[in-house]
């Protein structure tokens, strides 16, 4: 048993599938005083990444599988108020270009659909540590991009007494992948 | 496909109960207008009977709901908002709030009112009511302002206007309601 451990400056070749018990995907959106959050679980990614640095990210989550702190509350974001899971039940995103933006950190350019609809997406990559255990390796990418929910037609609000909306247009949303190399 | 219509007024010889059965002579032939006629039976919610058995009023408002493909409702405009016999009935409809019986339901609204707005607030609250049950809510709404002057003494509507608009939103509502092959994502 052993562990290695390199320092990271792009995206290491190879095919990585994640881990999907140790990743994380995420949304915040203001909301009144303060900032929503809820994720997805669970989450399907690979990456590609050829010798030559072409590499591609692919991922989904069911829109039924969005996670918050209230049962109703779930059920109100599965609702066609929202992401109308009974008619677009996955939420996907497909990259159309990655490269490299400074110091271990990405770009990546792809097409996300939600409800749908699908839009081009910039999302900031940050690429963690790579490591091995058993002779398998596995390294940590962080993703944030922001989004306008009502560009998907998720448009619900509800304004305050003093009009103004309860909760806002743009939405950002993380990814914290833990990707295991295919064997 | 079977549409349930259900009348926010009690009223015997109300408009909006006159309106819905316009709009059962609008709908194609292979849709049938069912109309609910137990709004008064529903009793007031209370979390302590929300349980099964389900009172027997509640019991048959969502069976009527569950065996329709769709729901039409018609309401009239008590203080700027829906008659309060509605809203608890849908209350009691929402419940359990994931699963209930409005979960996804295709339904449009109608309003009729004597005045000169034809209770285009009560259908926006109505909307917003029904959006947050969880139901598919047709993005259209049928104001009929002056309904005392719309409709003749046998309750069948004149207006030629509001017919041809009636069988809009429902043309709208029956597309909703036909099945449809799942969207997949790109």
């Amino acid at each position: 048993m052993s562990t290695t451990v390199h320092p990271p400056k792009t995206l290491p070749s190879g095919t990585w599938t994640v881990d999907p018990v140790h990743s994380h995907v995420a949304f915040s959106v203001g909301y009144h005083v303060g900032t929503f959050r809820g994720s997805f679980a669970p989450l399907q990614a690979t990456l590609e990444v050829s010798d030559d640095g072409q590499a591609s990210l692919t991922g989904s989550v069911a829109a039924s599988a969005v996670k918050v702190q209230d049962e109703n509350l779930a059920a109100h974001l599965q609702s066609p108020d929202f992401f109308d899971a009974e008619r677009t039940p996955e939420i996907a995103f497909a990259s159309t270009a990655i490269r490299p933006a400074g110091e271990g950190e990405v770009e990546i350019e792809g097409q996300l659909t939600i409800k749908g609809t699908t839009l081009p997406i910039l999302a900031r990559g940050r690429i963690g540590e790579e490591k091995s255990y058993m002779d398998r390796p596995y390294f940590g990418l962080e993703l944030e991009a922001t989004l306008d929910r009502t560009r998907y037609g998720l448009n619900w609000n509800n304004p305050l007494p003093n009009g103004d909306p309860a909760l806002a247009d743009d939405v950002t949303v993380t990814a914290e992948l833990f990707l295991t190399k295919s064997a | 496909m079977k549409i349930l219509a259900i009348p926010g007024s009690l009223r015997r010889d109300s408009h909006n109960r006159a309106l819905l059965l316009a709009a059962a002579e609008q709908l194609p032939g292979d849709v049938q207008l069912e109309l609910f006629e137990q709004l008064r039976d529903v009793p007031p919610y209370d979390q302590d009977d929300d349980r099964e058995p389900a009172p027997p009023a509640v019991a048959a408002l969502r069976a009527a709901i569950t065996g329709a493909d769709a729901l039409l409702i018609a309401t009239p405009e008590y203080n700027s908002s829906i008659p309060g016999q509605l809203k608890n009935a849908l209350d009691w409809a929402s419940r359990p709030l994931g699963s209930s019986v409005l979960m996804n339901k295709p339904v449009a609204v109608l309003g009729a009112s004597t005045g000169a707005f034809g209770a285009v607030w009560a259908q926006a609250e109505l909307r917003k009511v029904l959006a947050a049950a969880g139901a598919r809510v047709t993005d259209a709404e049928l104001p009929v302002p002056h309904a005392h002057e719309r409709f003749d003494e046998r309750g069948r509507l004149t207006d030629e206007d509001i017919r041809e608009r009636l069988r809009e939103i429902l043309e709208l509502l029956v597309a909703s309601a036909r099945p449809r092959v799942p969207v997949s994502a790109v």
